[in-house]
């Protein structure tokens, strides 16, 4: 905690004695958090925060359990595998806002859009996490629980898929702060509400305190979804790791 | 129990191997490193295919998963699932088969107590020494009560002491339960010390099947030959029983106390590695033990083997080379021996 206090002690002395070259782009850290104060008490902040939070949640949730379910099929199949894995290899290098053009023409400026943006960008790389995760479970591991009367679907809950959640976990964790970084950049170029939206208006009014807010929550967001799924991992499986 | 039995059963290691293990017997499957130990048990449980046919009690299951074929295997690397504690490792076959609660309860309580881990039940595998690992392994692999039981080299890696503690408690586990067992290693005092019956085998090919002594001191081929080593066999001109087991035998004028009941020894046999040699006079009472002089020095690989006389008697013996280098030997070197009484086999 003592050097963000240092951080935004220093932020708020050079602000307020001028010592930033254009110190009108350059609003003191009180400054923001007044602001920060008055968007949230006339609902702004609240109603651009909630439209951009759904999206997030509906999108991340599809995108997670899509990827979860085809990494499980892929991961566990031979046959699957080897028939997605190309096509996978080739989409999954694509970044999620490369897909904006296209999907606004398909699906056109709506609700619809952002989730969709949310959606791919949290499916590929958690189908790959998880298809890691089940591919690299040790085989004799699966071998000692065939042995022991085990069928193979009673091998892929038992065994393989808890096996496998580390990996499952590292692509929740690094996929729920980057849908936040997405979810902005779609909300900025192409809806009209959220928080992506609500920082392009405020720069084209040149309100730096407000873009500040916003970067802020974006900030906290990224770095409670991915403590969120650190500690769901910890949970999980820190008994036996 | 059912019997084992392997008719012509060829993969692409193991070729055209005929063996069969009887009901509740402990077979030693013996031979070195790569020599396909491991595949026969593979096969059996059906985890890699083969050709030929296995038999179960004289019932063909080549058509059988392994998770049907009702086999237990402790597998050379354990394998214990790390994200379930002791208790949960050794439920895991009861579960599968849907055995209700208190079943697994009072059987995982009974394997706890039989293996003596009682202490352990709630400890995940990373926080287990690797004696206790193998137990538990074991104790996993006889939950669902198997009908066979096959063990993959379970004390490889373990000090000298927990290694003769396991083999003794093993032993005890496989003769109460009355389990037909294959058992692996390349250790061939682990093997004497187990088996009911030895199966030698050697580049996937079985070269022998008898018991310990038959192996050991009348190898019927080469490999087998090689692979055990040849004994010292000593003729021996007259025995006198000296009671309690022990006889005591003349060899080239030399007195043997050797561990046999009854009378006339014609013949006894020694391995070089069971023949102690010492520069000094080692401490400790003057039963087989003697003073002989090297008449050769034998390099073989990492041995240096040591012929030398007793008596009338030329004997074998064999030093590891550090050891070797350290004694200062040489020939005409007068050096004194003792041979381990356990380990002198009458023939």
């Amino acid at each position: 905690m003592l050097p963000i206090a240092v951080f935004l002690l220093a932020w708020e002395l050079v602000a307020r004695l001028d010592l930033a070259p254009g110190h009108f782009f350059f609003p003191p850290f009180s400054t923001v958090v007044q602001e920060f104060y008055h968007l949230t008490l006339n609902g702004i902040l609240l109603d651009n925060f909630t439209s951009s939070l759904v999206r997030v949640l509906i999108g991340f949730s599809a995108g997670s359990i899509a990827g979860i379910t085809t990494g499980i099929l892929m991961g566990y199949q031979e046959k699957l595998h080897k028939a997605f894995h190309p096509i996978v290899s080739l989409l999954y290098p694509i970044p999620a806002l490369g897909w904006l053009p296209i999907l606004m023409l398909w699906i056109g400026i709506n609700e619809m859009l952002p989730i969709a943006i949310i959606f791919i960008c949290s499916f590929f790389p958690i189908l790959y996490n998880t298809v890691t995760g089940i591919k690299g479970v040790d085989q004799n591991v699966i071998r000692v629980a065939q042995t022991l009367g085990a069928s193979r679907v009673k091998v892929l809950k038992t065994i393989v898929l808890p096996l496998a959640l580390p990996n499952i976990f590292t692509g929740l964790r690094l996929e729920a702060g980057m849908a936040w970084r997405v979810i902005i950049a779609a909300e900025m170029v192409a809806i009209p509400t959220g928080i992506g939206a609500l920082l392009m208006r405020a720069e084209s009014l040149l309100r730096i305190d407000i873009i500040i807010v916003c970067l802020m929550v974006l900030a906290i967001m990224c770095f409670t979804f991915e403590k969120f799924f650190l500690y769901l991992e910890k949970k999980v499986t820190g008994k036996w790791r | 129990m059912p019997s084992i039995e392997l008719k012509n059963v060829s993969n692409f290691i193991c070729r055209d191997l005929n063996l069969s293990v009887e009901d509740k017997e402990l077979l030693v499957l013996l031979g070195p490193v790569g020599a396909g130990k491991t595949t026969i048990l593979n096969i059996i449980t059906g985890l890699i295919s083969y050709e030929g046919s296995i038999l179960f009690g004289g019932e063909p299951i080549d058509g059988l998963p392994p998770n049907q074929r009702g086999v237990g295997y402790l597998f050379q690397d354990l394998n214990l699932f790390p994200h379930m504690d002791v208790a949960a490792n050794i439920a895991y076959g009861l579960r599968v088969q849907g055995r209700s609660k208190t079943q697994v309860g009072r059987r995982i309580r009974e394997l706890l107590t039989m293996f003596r881990i009682e202490g352990i039940a709630h400890r995940y595998p990373k926080n287990l020494s690797g004696g206790e690992k193998k137990r538990v392994a074991l104790a996993r692999a006889l939950a669902p009560g198997p009908e066979i039981l096959l063990l993959d080299e379970p004390l490889d890696g373990l000090d000298l002491k927990t290694r003769k503690y396991l083999r003794m408690e093993f032993r005890r586990i496989q003769r109460r339960m009355g389990i037909t067992t294959i058992y692996v290693t390349h250790d061939q005092i682990e093997a004497e010390e187990m088996a009911d019956r030895i199966a030698v085998i050697h580049n996937g090919c079985l070269q022998q099947v008898g018991t310990p002594e038959d192996v050991f001191f009348h190898p019927r081929t080469e490999e087998v030959s090689d692979f055990i080593g040849q004994p010292n066999i000593l003729d021996c001109e007259s025995s006198r029983i000296l009671g309690g087991g022990l006889v005591e035998v003349k060899c080239g004028g030399v007195p043997i106390v050797v561990p046999h009941h009854g009378d006339s020894v014609r013949k006894i046999a020694i391995f070089p590695k069971d023949i102690y040699v010492s520069v000094e006079d080692p401490p400790g009472p003057d039963i087989n033990r003697f003073k002989g002089m090297i008449t050769e020095i034998i390099p073989a690989g990492p041995l240096t083997k040591l012929r030398i006389r007793v008596g009338r008697n030329e004997m074998i013996s064999e030093l590891r080379n550090d050891v070797f280098e350290t004694l200062d030997l040489d020939q005409g070197t007068k050096v004194f021996l003792i041979l381990k009484l356990r380990w002198i086999r009458v023939l």
